[in-house]
């Protein structure tokens, strides 16, 4: 299970986002790798991902992609990193 | 040494209750912190807006705080954080975060000296409380106290 994380620039927001989604993976018990991308070299590297994380505002800039998209609101926020992430993979 | 945050925000690099008549000016403000605290020079803020610019404002990245910044570069001179209370809220364009309450200024010379500064400034904001008492502080002092006892209360080798 390869889990995408798309930021900006790899070093504000994605490193938000990838802590945030170790947090709920762990709380989850959920056993995943983890890799953070930014918007440039995302596409690409989604070609090999299950499921990606990231902002409303980026998702629409990664335009169409085969994983299915998480996006988060509030980066700092455990509960909702935790249920969004269990409800896609429970689908999954 | 008090704590990763603390050591990274001096109290020259914090600005209580700014006005900002926008989003530029919001972050212009958070980039002069930096440059006071002596992280940054000025070109650091220009690439912080144009980072907004041409990404779009995925930097609002929780209701109401911006978390203003740019890649590493020549301007970067060491891991810096700045904090801006913003007197009257500023809408940055996104979506479900706007307005913007709080702006951060985080400067970076590469992947991961700030990382447990910004982690444990993504732990103090996680509680709406703690969030909302930074919001209220009404001097440098008040919010570089309120992180220090964040930190302290929570140091991973105490506690």
């Amino acid at each position: 299970m390869k889990i995408l994380a798309v930021c900006g620039m790899g070093l504000g927001s994605g490193l938000l986002l990838r802590m945030q989604a170790e947090k709920a993976l762990k709380q989850l018990g959920i056993q995943a790798d983890l890799e953070v991308a930014d918007i440039g070299t995302a596409r690409a590297a989604a070609a090999t991902a299950d499921l990606i994380i990231t902002s409303a505002e980026l998702a629409q800039q990664l335009g169409d992609v085969k994983p299915r998209i998480v996006t988060i609101t509030n980066f700092v926020s455990l509960p909702e990193m935790v249920s969004k992430l269990e409800a896609a993979l429970r689908d999954h | 040494m008090a704590g990763p945050l603390s050591d990274l925000l001096p109290p020259a690099a914090v600005r209580i209750g700014a006005a900002a008549g926008d989003w530029r000016e919001a972050v212009r403000i958070a980039g002069d912190a930096l440059v006071a605290s002596g992280a940054t020079r000025d070109g650091y803020t220009d690439e912080m807006i144009r980072t907004v610019e041409s990404l779009g404002p995925y930097i609002v990245i929780a209701p109401g705080v911006a978390l203003a910044h740019a890649r590493p570069s020549p301007a970067v001179l060491r891991a810096g954080i700045s904090l801006v209370t913003l007197a009257t809220p500023v809408p940055f364009g996104h979506r479900q975060n706007d307005p913007v309450r709080l702006v951060i200024g985080l400067a970076a010379p590469d992947d991961e000296g700030h990382v447990n500064a910004l982690a444990t400034l993504a732990e103090f904001l996680s509680d709406d409380d703690r969030r909302d008492a930074l919001l209220r502080a009404a001097d440098p002092g008040t919010v570089r106290s309120l992180i220090a006892a964040y930190e302290e209360a929570h140091d991973p080798a105490t506690s």
